[in-house]
């Protein structure tokens, strides 16, 4: 109601077009909500607010053991978990100065990029239905069930594994893990050949994304995006290539880039993150390291008094983990960097002007998940 | 073989000797809407139970099987679900368009049955105008719509609305211009004189390339008529979460869909007729041994494998293709599918002059 | 001239990128015995469904054949478990040479706020407890997902 011409009679004053997206909407993928002021189709304004999903992670931990707090952190970005867990071990480690065995480091780095790619599968079906076609989300969702399974064969668990531990991971592979995970490449391969047959050549799909919320290189420097998002506009920020963790410096493999700066640009790192997550774990597996797969490690840990940082490149971005230890069994402080938080201020800058099919498309491409943003 | 014409004139014949004249005609009347009623109603039945069932295939899921056999009874456990649920309408709606709305928008499909000719001799009505009349009254629907998504006071409602509207506007024209190209060719708008116009080949085979570009510009406008998918804007879930009818329950609700399906339903019918011969079956010139075996197949099996056709053309696209912006909807009509058809109609009018169809 | 071969040039591809999706769906389409990934779930229950040997669905106090169990009530697990999941209520018995000793008295486990970490079973110093492969857990009582683990009448192996 602020900005209406007073001057103007009563039946021709306009009123702002408030609509509330969300919490509850198909579309934001969880309880975020997001303000929009609309001029007809046309986005004018677009105001997140968070908060929804807030269940006090880091205050939590401040209550937990660090081995405990390991498996909270599981519940952020439910759909890197395994990730997740790495950073807050890698940290714990760091402060013990524990050295991880090379079957473990490998094990941990194989597992990581296999959840990598079920985070993109999935963001790859449930992006397309956000753009309006229904059936990817289903091809996303039968490719993400054969990663489960190995998953769930080799770790007891399919979304929040609790298979990194302090010092390495819970329990060895199953003796089929490696030519299991071969045979899971080669469809994963085919799968990707699918997807690129029906979405990414697709002439509709191609047009909603190209050139739709675009996030120039200095503003997504500038707001902290980190992770495909970031790269797509150019920005090299790939964790494993610049603080490289676990074995990450000994691989070969590219960072994704691109400098479109658009939906359609963050469409392409994705799919071409998936292709190089599989040559990682193509290299690993051939020469996965013999011996032990976790450090003695005391029952209860005690960090050495002192402040710890750690950070990772989960599926969506830079997640850092920052612990301050006073010497006792659990964290004084434990505070995480999300990427879907940082990534989440993008959604303003890169809609306004817009319509609302595309809030919807640079949305799913920035590929936020709500309880990484909350915490 | 009994003919249609056989069964209707006895019915009329012993009406006539039952009643007086004007009885005999409201008889007629209602005999007619109650037969059409019940027919449509069985099509929407095996279109739903049709339409889960190619998603499903399409998507790698079996679609409904737990009720009845291959799931044949879903769809009938759904409609009572549906009748047994409150409509229920919010406080602040405007209740006497918001409870009109949905009937509004059925009365509108059901008119749009009228003068289609379903076999040889079953045609309820059939005026000189009847392709007129049909993309006549089939874009009265959009008043319905708009009515429910600005009664329902809702936001999402309204702006589905506003989309439906901007949508049937628009691409009413290509649907009307893409017919007109057949009805230049056989130079009548009597739906009973364009399928005997094509005893000697459809239109499809013997109107060369304009009438192929028409039938394909027919598809693409009529799935965008329907608001259906990938030009479902009016519901896109994905943005609207359900568009124009966000506030229908129960069978308010029901009736949107139901509505949908006849929609589609009349959308192939005029599709088979006009464009792929109506209840004519298929010859090819010449082949006479063929034609003959064609002959035997009845014509309602033609009639309705020809819809069917058209209505597993329009849900495969559904479930293949991403849905379009709305200026991107927009300029598909305006900038391309109009200017290509008013060029078409051009040719066509040209070819019809020279005699160049056969 | 160029302009419209480049313009027709371009339908003509939006075109062809339509049908090679339209080419998949209807693939799977034409092929569902092939491609349909829908587990028939309650049918095939006791058939040709897949639970992995490591599936985490519950933790079990094992007992071997004679009823014994090798759990010496050393709250270690309790302690481990970041939900407060499970309770050991220990009893001090007398052993034959009158000297006092905690035993297990109830094993209580709380499985509707186990979160399936497997941290009791890897701070167990016993191996007494594992990890089974159960999963249709549904009761229609809460008050049934609270479980005492051990057998009754069942006691602690003794070490050889
Ligand atoms: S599995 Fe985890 S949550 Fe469950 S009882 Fe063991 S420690 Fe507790
Ligand atoms: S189960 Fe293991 S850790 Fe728990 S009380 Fe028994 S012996 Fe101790």
């Amino acid at each position: 109601m602020e900005n209406q011409d007073i001057s103007l009679p009563l039946e021709e004053q306009t009123e702002e077009f408030v609509v509330n997206i969300g919490p509850q909407h198909p579309s934001t993928h969880g309880v975020l909500r997001l303000e929009a002021t609309l001029d007809g189709e046309t986005i004018k304004d677009i105001l997140p607010h968070l908060g929804y999903i807030h269940r006090g992670i880091e205050k939590m931990t401040e209550s937990l053991g660090y081995k405990q707090s390991i498996y909270l952190t599981s519940r952020m970005d439910y759909l890197s978990a395994h990730i997740n867990n790495q950073a807050c071990s890698l940290a714990v480690e760091k402060a013990l100065q524990v050295e991880v065995p090379e079957r473990a480091k490998a094990i941990r780095i194989i597992m990581a990029e296999l959840q990598r790619l079920t985070s993109h599968e999935l963001w790859w079906g449930s992006c397309a239905m956000d753009i309006g076609a229904v059936t990817p989300f289903f091809l996303g969702f039968r490719d993400r069930e054969r990663i489960l399974e190995i998953f769930e064969a080799n770790t007891g668990n399919r979304l929040t594994m609790n298979y990194i531990t302090p010092g390495g991971v819970m329990q060895d592979v199953l003796p089929s893990f490696v030519s299991d995970l071969k045979t899971l490449l080669v469809k994963v391969k085919g799968y990707l050949a699918e997807y690129d047959t029906l979405i990414t050549g697709n002439i509709i799909f191609q047009r909603r994304l190209q050139g739709v919320g675009v996030l120039p290189k200095e503003m997504a420097i500038s707001l902290g995006c980190t992770g495909p998002t970031a790269r797509a506009s150019g920005v090299s920020c790939d964790v494993r290539k610049y603080h490289p963790y676990d074995g990450y410096e000994k691989l070969e493999f590219k960072e994704i880039l691109n400098d479109g700066c658009d939906s359609w640009a963050r469409y392409l790192v994705r799919m071409e993150e998936m292709r190089e997550s599989i040559y990682i774990i193509e290299q690993l597996l051939d020469n996965l390291p013999e011996g032990e797969y976790r450090a003695k490690m005391k029952g209860v840990i005690k960090l050495p008094a002192g402040e710890y940082y750690q950070r990772v490149e989960t599926a969506r971005g830079e997640l850092g983990v920052y612990i301050v230890s006073d010497g006792t069994n659990k964290p004084y402080r434990m505070k995480f960097r999300t990427p879907c938080y940082s990534n989440l201020a993008a959604v303003k800058p890169i809609n306004v002007g817009a319509k609302i099919g595309d809030l919807m498309a640079s949305m799913a491409t920035i590929d936020l998940v709500i309880p990484d943003i909350d915490r | 073989m009994i003919q249609f014409s056989d069964i209707t004139s006895w019915i009329h014949e012993t009406l006539s000797g039952l009643l007086s004249p004007g009885l005999t005609f409201l008889a007629e009347l209602v005999l007619a809407g109650v037969a059409v009623l019940a027919m449509v109603l069985v099509f929407v039945v095996i279109f739903v139970y049709m339409e889960r069932k190619v998603a499903g295939f399409m998507q790698l899921r079996y679609g409904p099987n737990r009720v009845g056999i291959w799931g044949s009874l879903q769809v009938i456990a759904d409609v009572f679900k549906l009748l047994l649920k409150e409509s229920f309408a919010p406080d602040s709606v405007d209740k006497l368009l918001f409870n009109l709305a949905p009937y509004l928008v059925l009365a509108v499909s059901f008119m749009a049955l009228a003068p289609i000719s379903w076999a040889p001799g079953l045609q309820m009505w059939d005026t000189n105008i009847g392709v007129l009349f049909i993309s006549a009254v089939s874009s009265i629907g959009v008043i319905g719509i708009l009515m429910a998504g600005w009664s329902s006071n809702n936001k999402y409602s309204l702006i589905g609305a506003m989309r439906s509207g901007a949508q049937i506007v628009s691409y009413e024209l290509s649907a009307g211009l893409s017919i007109l190209a057949v009805v230049a060719m056989c130079g009548s708008l009597s739906v009973h004189d364009i399928i005997q116009s094509q005893a000697d080949g459809w239109w499809i085979f013997k109107g060369h390339l304009p009438i192929i570009f028409s039938f394909v510009v027919y598809v693409i406008a009529s799935t965008a008529e329907c608001n259906r998918a990938p030009f479902d804007l009016a519901e896109a879930e994905s943005e609207l979460t359900a568009g124009y009818h966000t506030e229908y329950s129960g069978m308010g609700f029901g009736i949107f869909y139901l509505t949908e399906y006849i929609n589609m339903l009349v959308v192939a019918m005029v599709a088979s007729t006009v464009f792929l011969g109506g209840w004519l079956p298929f010859h090819i010139y010449g082949f006479e041994a063929f034609n003959h075996v064609m002959n035997f197949i009845p014509s309602w099996i033609w009639f309705f494998g020809k819809i069917f056709f058209i209505i597993f053309l329009i849900m495969w696209f559904r479930w293949t293709f991403p849905r379009l912006r709305i200026d991107q909807l927009l300029k598909l009509e305006w900038k391309y599918l109009l200017p290509l058809s008013i060029v078409n109609l051009v040719i066509v009018a040209f070819i019809t002059i020279m005699g160049w169809h056969f | 001239m160029k302009t419209v071969l480049r313009y027709l040039q371009e339908v003509a591809l939006a075109f062809r990128s339509l049908w090679s999706g339209l080419r998949l769906t209807l693939y799977f389409f034409t092929h569902p015995r092939k491609e349909i990934i829908t587990e028939q779930y309650p049918e095939n229950r006791t058939t040709s469904i897949n639970i992995p040997e490591r599936f985490a669905g519950e933790v079990v106090l094992t007992h071997d054949e004679n009823n014994e169990h090798k759990c010496t009530a050393c709250t270690l697990c309790e302690m481990a478990c970041p939900n407060g999941t499970i309770k050991i209520i220990s009893a001090q018995v007398e052993t034959e040479d009158g000297k006092k000793k905690k035993v297990l008295d109830k094993w209580v486990y709380n499985l509707g706020m186990c979160t399936f970490c497997a941290q009791c079973i890897d701070a167990c110093p016993q191996n007494a407890i594992t990890m089974k492969n159960s999963f249709e857990l549904s009761v229609y009582n809460r008050s049934d997902l609270i479980k005492t683990l051990n057998k009754p009448g069942s006691k602690l192996k003794e070490k050889s």
